[in-house]
């Protein structure tokens, strides 16, 4: 149970201040409830790229829009608890490197850039899947990274 | 070997140095120009090797994915793109260099950001000149215009953020034009592969739709080039961005444009088509005299030096456009000299101004007076530029005016051989206001300079730079055998 | 004639959606709506391509096993769409940013008052 704080403001009075988390009932319990599920939607849609519509950039949109969502309804300050701007340039530059680096590898095994028929890992159409979905989670979280970050900066820019 | 991958590696390079700016950033800011420096070395590296190779063994070709073309993308390296592929790595380098003292002094929080978009600047450019499929192509002129409009919009005065949202209005209207076309090219000939457009597009000359299509190009490629009349968001662009963003817009960003659009032109309509029956060549010459003509007189109304020499630069790419215009062998070997000359000259002229923009903070001409004392060397290499940009013998301007007189004259046209003699005469008119400021001051106005010092020049990151492209402006000049092997290599394969 | 206006109505669509939104990115005062009229121009131009890729008969470009001799329409617009709607994406994002930056400095997004602040 959280705590109600008394407070005396300048003119004399005495208020109660309730703190964020008691107000917005109905949109905190929904976003709780919506945020894991657009999340998981959207690692689907990333997982599926090859078999149906969908890929990396669609899928790092949803997921960055889950994000976008918590910080609507909790604020920027909450989100950047839990995804600190620091990890978000980490993600940026990750997932690029990540595409990088499978095209790389597959020099380092012999073929050409992104030949994923070159990678050892068994039967040449298993590594061919394989690395079409290492490419797309690398996409997918750039995407997501971008898309958080361009809102936090919006976000911020206009509480002030 | 590591050395057929050399192709892909040219764009893999800057990209992860590019993305891992950030990262290395939040170290130390100090290491982000070595990460640059050490990036675009390897490229330069890279880049020659190339050249290297084409010269020996003719047309390199490299399948991305080891998909067959026209299935895959394929990156087809030629005569002409190794050419390109060399000035860009090797101008990149220079500024680079240039920009160590330049970027901290006029943007000391934003440095590693600068880094980032500067990497992707030159990836983009990379790619637009490698590249063997013209979607690809359209991806990378996407990734140089972007970085271009954030580069631009990072100056320092107001002017800068007006300048780089007209930049982008028109640089989207030009990529959308070039997108419908390659739209229009897909419809009727199923494939994407430059090479292959080549072939399956001569039976198709009749029909409206390659007609559109090579409307849409040209209209989409002219507000890239900055040709008259839709240059109209250069000189804004290039006045009030950084220094260093001035510097390498202008001497890489509209040559490689030019050179996308000389690749579309020659290799995927082929010279029977624009010459023979559509003769497009014959309007883009008349427009580029225009150009030359235009851009001049608006140079020598200027009294700020970036400005000027923003204008000038819209009369140098008509000289460009004038000897692909006139397709003789003679004058395309002159127009894509210029392509190599225009770089060398206007580099160092924009990284004298930014020089001078550094140590003493004036832009405006007339405050030039007497800095022959204070910065001796830059005010040489300064005036060496401007004497090549003038056409004196004995540097390298002159060499590529030669080959376009010569070239005119040949056809008979006399018109373009007067355009570009007024056109000199015009030049010497605005850069001898410039040097008469310099070295014959009429009243000796004390300089205000930081720290007071008499004769200080600039650290030597900066110097070195300006005074090398200064040199080679000479040295090119007297040897003109050595770029002229390679680009009469070029015109025979274009126009031959 | 009729054949000519009926017969290839995706063409006069992404012709006219294409005007609509040039005439937007030209003749408007606001900048925000010169960046409507962009995307309206860029949108018009995905139709286009993706009405081009359509075959007659034609189902969704997805595989299931065990089924052959199905018609699939061509999938290749629909990727290269793709890759241009991440362009028009990204070039909004930065569009925008800089009518933020230009709303912070002059304090009006209004065309003509800006060029007014600036010939002081």
């Amino acid at each position: 149970m959280d705590e109600v704080d008394e407070h005396v403001t300048v003119t004399g009075e005495s208020v109660i201040v309730r703190p964020v988390e008691e107000l917005y009932i109905i949109r905190r319990i929904i976003a709780r409830i919506m945020v894991p599920l657009t999340q998981l939607y959207g690692l689907y849609v990333i997982m599926h790229g090859e078999g149906g519509p969908g890929g990396g950039f669609q899928g790092g949109v949803i997921l960055g829009s889950a994000t976008i969502l918590y910080v609507l309804v909790f604020g920027v300050d909450e989100a950047k608890k839990r995804i600190s701007e620091s990890l978000n340039n980490l993600m940026k530059s990750t997932g690029v490197l990540i595409y990088a680096g499978i095209g790389l590898l597959c020099i380092i095994f012999g073929g050409y850039y992104l030949e994923y028929y070159a990678l050892p890992l068994g039967h040449p159409e298993k590594a061919s899947e394989l690395g079409i979905l290492g490419v797309e989670i690398g996409i997918g979280i750039t995407v997501s990274a971008v898309m958080i970050s361009i809102f936090f900066d919006l976000a911020e820019r206009f509480e002030k | 070997m590591i050395t057929e991958h050399f192709p892909i590696l040219l764009i893999v390079v800057p990209l992860t140095s590019a993305l891992s700016t950030p990262l290395i950033g939040t170290l130390n800011k100090k290491y982000c120009w070595y990460t640059a420096i050490f990036s675009i070395s390897l490229s330069l590296f890279m880049s020659l090797y190339i050249l290297n190779a084409v010269m020996h063994t003719g047309r390199i070709s490299y399948w991305l994915g080891n998909w067959e073309p026209p299935y895959g993308i394929e990156y087809a390296i030629d005569y002409l793109n190794s050419y390109v592929l060399v000035i860009v790595t090797f101008i990149a380098l220079a500024v680079t260099i240039y920009s160590k003292w330049s970027v901290e002094k006029e943007l000391p929080e934003k440095t590693v950001l600068f880094y980032t978009v500067y990497l992707l600047l030159i990836t983009g450019l990379l790619g637009i000149t490698i590249t063997g499929d013209i979607f690809n192509l359209y991806v990378f002129l996407e990734i140089t215009s972007l970085s271009a409009y954030t580069l631009v919009a990072i100056g320092k005065k107001r002017n800068a953020l007006v300048a780089s949202y007209n930049y982008a209005i028109l640089g989207t209207i030009s990529a959308t034009f070039i997108l419908i076309a390659i739209g229009y090219l897909y419809m009727v000939t199923g494939t994407l592969n430059m090479a292959d457009l080549s072939t399956k597009l001569p039976p198709l000359y009749d029909s409206k739709v390659v007609l559109t299509a090579l409307a849409f190009f040209m209209a989409g490629f002219s507000i890239k080039v900055a040709l008259f009349p839709l240059h109209v968001w250069l000189p804004d662009a290039y006045t009030h961005a950084p220094s260093v963003v001035s510097a390498i817009l202008a001497a890489t960003s509209t040559k490689v444009a030019a050179y996308a659009m000389i690749r579309v032109m020659f290799t995927v309509f082929s010279p029977e088509f624009i010459i023979v029956r559509v003769n497009i060549t014959h309007i883009l010459s008349w427009i580029a005299a225009f150009a030359i003509i235009v851009g001049s007189v608006l140079a020598i109304a200027q009294v700020d030096i970036k400005k000027m020499l923003a204008y000038s630069s819209v009369a140098q790419i008509g000289y460009i456009m004038l000897g692909i215009g006139l397709s003789t062998k003679l004058s395309v070997t002159g127009g894509i000299l210029h392509i190599l000359n225009h770089a060398l000259m206007k580099a160092t002229l924009f990284l004298v101004a930014g020089a001078v923009i550094y140590k003493t903070g004036i832009r405006n001409i007339e405050e030039y007076r007497g800095l022959r004392r204070e910065m001796p060397l830059t005010m040489l290499a300064f005036t060496i530029a401007a004497l090549s940009m003038i056409g004196v013998p004995g540097t390298v301007g002159f060499v590529s005016k030669w080959y376009l007189l010569l070239g005119a004259l040949h056809e008979g046209k006399w018109v373009f051989a007067l355009v570009l003699i007024l056109s000199s005469l015009l030049m010497l008119v605005y850069f001898w206001r410039v040097i008469e400021n310099i070295y014959f001051p009429k009243m000796h106005v004390a300089v205000a300079m930081d720290g007071g010092d008499k004769k200080k020049e600039l650290p030597y990151t900066m110097l070195v730079p300006i005074l090398i492209l200064a040199l080679l402006c000479i040295a090119l000049g007297i040897l003109a055998f050595i770029p002229l092997k390679i680009v009469g290599m070029i015109s025979q394969m274009l126009v031959g | 004639m009729i054949e000519f206006i009926l017969g290839k109505y995706n063409y006069w669509i992404y012709i006219i959606l294409m005007m609509i939104g040039f005439y937007a990115m030209i003749a408007k005062n606001n900048l925000v709506k010169k960046i409507i009229g962009m995307n309206i121009f860029q949108t018009a131009v995905f139709l286009f391509y993706i009405s081009i890729g359509d075959v007659k008969g034609g189902t969704a470009p997805i595989v299931w096993e065990g089924m052959e001799k199905v018609i699939y329409v061509n999938p290749v617009p629909h990727v290269l769409i793709l890759t241009a709607i991440v362009v028009a994406v990204s070039t909004t994002a930065v569009t925008l940013a800089v009518v933020i930056r230009i709303y912070e400095e002059f304090g009006t997004i209004e065309e003509d008052r800006i060029l007014e602040a600036l010939e002081d």
